[in-house]
C-alpha cells in the first residue's frame, strides 16, 4: 500500500542521552489513558505499556560497560504495518497528523495487528478494566476505557490533540498549524530530562523539524521501510547501530530517508 | 437395534460397541467444550497466549486443519470439472472431512478473536486491503458450500431417502453438484492463498515477509499449492485409518494410489517453488534488510531443524515417493509417504505462524518462547473429536462409500 501523505505529520524526537530510564513517561501515559492497574502484572507479556522503556547495553564489562534506554511509544508509521491487515478497518492511518487511530469499539480482537507489527507496540486487553476504589476519583474523564477483548496503543494522547485544535479554534488560530507546544503528548511534557521532544516534523517552525534531521538521528528499523514517525538521537555509535539489523553487511548507519 | 438405518448390504458393529466407542469421544468432546465454555466467559486470558503470541496453537490449528481439508474442493474440482470418474469412489469421503476441518476451524476462529460477538464486523465494515478480510468471506462462504454439498448424502441415508420429497431433493441437488464444485474450487482457491498472504504480507515480520506478483505475496502461493499437495492424501489416510478400525475395505487401492498421484504430483510442484521461494529469500530479501538466514533460528525449539524436517524430510521425500509409481503402488509406502506429507504442509503452517513472531526484530529484542495451555490443547481436541464423532456417524448410517458392498463380498 502507498503510505500517505500529510502536511501535518506529528512526530516524537527522542534523545536517548538525556533518557536516564526513570520511566515516568511510562506512568505519565499509563494515567493519561486509563490504562487499570492489573490484579497480577507478573506475567509482562501480558500487561499494558502503551509506552514502554527498553534497556540497550553494550554488552561489554568492566569499565566499558554502557548502557542506554529507549523509551518506545508506537512510531505511528507512515507505512504501517498494522493497518493494512486489520479485517474491519479498526485501526486506519487518515488524519491530517498522521496519527494511526485505533476503534475500540470495532476491534474484533483478531491480533492480526499485532502480529503484524514489529515494535510491539499493540497491547490486547486480556481482562476487563478494575479500577481499585477511589481511583475511579483520578480518572482521566477524556479517555475511554476499553473492555477485554480489544487491541489498543499509543495515539499520541489523541485527546490532547483535539483539545488542542480546539483552544486553537477558541483563540481565533489555525486548528491545522498548531503552534510549537500547543500539542504536548503526557510522555513529553512529563519528562524530567526532556529527553522527548513533540512537535510537527514537517513544519520549520517547531523544534523536531531540525532535530529529526540532525546527523546523529535514526529511526528503529528503517530498513523495513514502515517510516516511523518517531526519531531517535545519540552522539554514541553503538546506541544507534542498536536501531537496526546490520548482521548482512556489518555495516552501521543505513542511508536515512525522511519521509 | 438400528439395523435399518444402515445403508445397504452393509455390516457395522454392535450397537453396544457403537454406544461404548461414541461415549469414549465424546469424554474428549465434553472436557474441550468446557474449555470452551470457560473461555467465553473468562475471555482468552484463560490460554497460554500474550502480546508476543498473539496467534498460536489455534491458529496453526486452523491453518494445518483447513489445509488437511482442501481434500475436497480440489477432489471436486477433478471429479466434476475435470470429469476423473474414478474419483467417485472417494469423493463422498473428502465433502465429509473437508466439511469437518471448515466448520472446525470457524469454531475455533470465533474462540481466538477477542469479541466473539463482533465476529460479523468482517461483513459490516469489511478492509478490502486485509487478507484476513478476504479469508473471512471465503471460509464462511466455502463452509456453506460444502454442507451444500453433504446434504444430498444426509438425504440419502436409506429410510430418509424412502421420502419421495426428499430422495428427489438429494436428486437434483446431485445433478447440480458440478455447478458448486465449480464455486467451491473457486472460493478454495482464494483463502487457501488469503491464509499463505496473510503471512506473505507482514512487512514488519522478517521470517514471513515475502514479494510477490501484484497484491499477492509469493506465498499466496505456495499456500494454495501446498493445501493441494496434502489434501487428497489426508482424505486416503482417514479412509485408511477408518478400514483398519472397522476392519472393513472402504475404497480400492487404486483409488487411493490415484489420489497419492494427485497429491503428490502437486507437491512436486509446490517443493520446487518452495525451494526456490526460501533461496531467493535467504539470499536477497534477508540481506536487503540486514539480517542473515542464520539470525532466523535459535537454540533447539526455533532451530534450523524444523526448516529442514519441512521442506526435505516432509516435502522432497514424500514427493518423491509419490511421483514414483513403484513407491506410490506399495500400501505402507503410500501411507508413509502420506503422513510425511501431511507432517510438513502442518509444519509449515506451525513455522509461519509462530517462528514469525517469537523472532526478535528490534536488535535489543529476545526470542520468546510460546507453550500452548491445556484450554488451548482441549479445545483443538474438542474439534478432532467432534470430526471423529460426525464421521462415525456418517460411517454407520450414510451410503459414503459407494464400492463397499463390492469389496466385502
Ligand atoms: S509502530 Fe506498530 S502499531 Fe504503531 S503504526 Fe507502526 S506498525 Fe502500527
Ligand atoms: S485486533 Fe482489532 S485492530 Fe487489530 S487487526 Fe484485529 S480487528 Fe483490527
Amino acid at each position: 500500500m502507498k503510505a500517505k501523505e500529510f502536511k501535518v505529520t506529528w512526530g516524537m524526537v527522542i534523545d536517548l542521552d538525556k533518557c536516564t530510564g526513570c520511566g515516568a513517561c511510562m506512568t505519565a501515559c499509563q494515567v493519561e489513558n486509563n490504562i487499570a492497574p492489573m490484579v497480577d502484572a507478573s506475567n509482562k507479556m501480558r500487561t499494558l505499556s502503551w509506552m514502554l522503556v527498553y534497556e540497550l547495553s553494550n554488552k561489554k564489562s568492566g569499565a566499558e560497560a554502557e548502557v542506554a534506554y529507549l523509551p518506545r511509544p508506537c512510531m505511528q508509521c507512515g507505512n504501517p504495518a498494522c493497518v493494512p491487515v486489520c479485517p474491519v478497518i479498526a485501526t486506519d492511518k487518515n488524519e491530517e497528523g498522521g496519527i494511526v487511530s485505533q476503534v475500540y469499539p470495532r476491534c474484533i480482537g483478531c491480533r492480526y495487528c499485532m502480529a503484524a507489527c514489529p515494535y510491539h507496540a499493540r497491547y490486547f486487553n486480556w481482562e476487563d478494566p478494575i479500577f481499585p476504589k477511589g481511583m475511579e476519583k483520578a480518572l482521566s474523564p477524556n479517555t475511554s476505557a476499553r473492555p477485554r477483548g480489544v487491541v489498543e496503543k499509543c495515539n499520541f494522547c489523541h485527546t490532547r490533540f483535539m483539545q488542542a485544535k480546539d483552544k486553537a479554534r477558541q483563540d481565533g488560530g489555525d486548528p491545522e498549524a498548531l503552534a510549537d507546544g500547543a500539542y504536548m503528548p503526557a510522555c513529553a511534557e512529563i519528562c524530567p530530562t526532556g529527553a522527548i521532544s513533540f512537535g510537527d516534523v514537517k513544519n520549520k517552525e517547531h523544534k523536531v523539524f531540525d532535530l529529526a534531521q540532525g546527523k546523529d538521528a535514526f529511526r528503529l528499523l528503517e530498513k523495513l521501510g514502515l517510516n516511523p514517525q518517531v526519531y531517535y538521537v545519540s552522539k554514541r555509535e553503538w546506541v544507534r547501530k542498536l536501531g537496526d539489523n546490520y548482521a548482512a553487511t556489518g555495516k552501521p548507519g543505513a542511508a536515512k530517508k525522511h519521509s | 437395534m438400528d439395523r435399518a438405518l444402515f445403508p445397504d448390504g452393509v455390516e457395522r458393529c454392535s450397537f453396544g460397541k457403537f454406544v461404548l466407542w461414541m461415549g469414549f469421544v465424546t469424554a474428549f468432546f465434553l472436557f474441550g467444550l468446557y474449555a470452551m465454555l470457560l473461555i467465553f466467559y473468562k475471555g482468552i486470558v484463560v490460554t497460554g497466549l500474550d502480546n508476543y503470541f498473539g496467534f498460536g496453537l489455534w491458529i496453526t490449528f486452523d491453518l494445518a486443519v483447513i489445509a488437511l481439508g482442501a481434500g475436497a474442493f480440489f477432489t471436486g474440482f477433478l471429479k466434476y470439472i475435470l470429469k476423473i470418474d474414478q474419483l467417485k469412489n472417494i469423493i463422498n469421503l473428502t465433502v465429509i472431512v473437508g466439511f469437518i476441518c471448515y466448520s472446525g476451524a470457524m469454531l475455533v476462529l470465533t474462540m481466538d478473536i477477542g469479541q466473539p460477538i463482533r465476529a460479523w464486523f468482517g461483513y459490516w465494515h469489511p478492509n478490502v486491503h486485509s487478507m484476513l478480510t478476504e479469508v473471512i468471506f471465503c471460509i464462511t462462504c466455502y463452509c456453506l458450500v460444502l454442507v451444500i454439498e453433504f446434504v444430498p448424502l444426509v438425504l440419502e441415508q436409506k429410510q430418509l431417502n424412502k421420502i419421495p420429497f426428499l430422495h428427489h431433493l438429494a436428486h437434483n441437488m446431485h445433478v447440480n453438484m458440478a455447478l458448486f464444485a465449480g464455486i467451491g474450487a473457486f472460493l478454495s482457491t482464494f483463502h487457501q492463498g488469503s491464509l499463505g498472504g496473510m503471512y506473505g504480507v507482514l512487512i514488519g515480520r522478517p521470517y514471513a515477509f515475502r514479494e510477490g506478483f501484484f497484491i499477492w505475496p509469493w506465498t499466496f502461493f505456495l499456500f494454495v499449492l501446498s493445501a493441494v499437495g496434502c489434501g487428497p492424501i489426508f482424505t486416503v489416510l482417514c479412509c485408511t485409518l477408518m478400514e483398519k478400525m472397522t476392519g472393513r475395505k472402504l475404497v480400492d487401492f487404486k483409488t487411493k494410489a490415484l489420489m497419492g498421484k494427485i497429491a503428490g504430483t502437486m507437491l512436486t510442484v509446490y517443493i520446487f517453488f518452495k525451494i526456490l521461494d526460501t533461496y531467493a529469500w535467504a539470499n536477497n530479501y534477508l540481506p536487503s534488510i540486514g539480517m542473515t538466514f542464520d539470525q532466523m533460528f535459535y537454540g533447539v525449539v526455533y532451530g534450523k531443524w524444523l526448516m529442514f524436517t519441512e521442506i526435505i524430510l516432509c516435502g522432497l521425500v514424500p514427493a518423491i515417493m509419490l511421483i514414483t509409481p513403484s513407491i506410490r503402488n506399495n500400501p505402507t509406502l503410500l501411507y508413509t509417504a502420506g503422513i510425511l506429507d501431511c507432517i510438513g504442509v502442518s509444519l509449515n503452517r506451525y513455522l509461519f505462524t509462530v517462528q514469525s513472531i517469537a523472532m526478535p526484530i528490534l536488535p535489543f529484542d529476545t526470542w520468546q518462547v510460546y507453550a500452548p495451555n491445556w484450554a488451548e490443547w482441549a479445545t483443538s481436541g474438542m474439534i478432532v473429536a467432534y470430526g471423529v464423532l460426525v464421521m462415525s456417524l456418517s460411517y454407520r448410517y450414510l451410503p459414503v462409500f459407494p464400492q463397499e458392498r463390492g469389496l466385502n463380498r
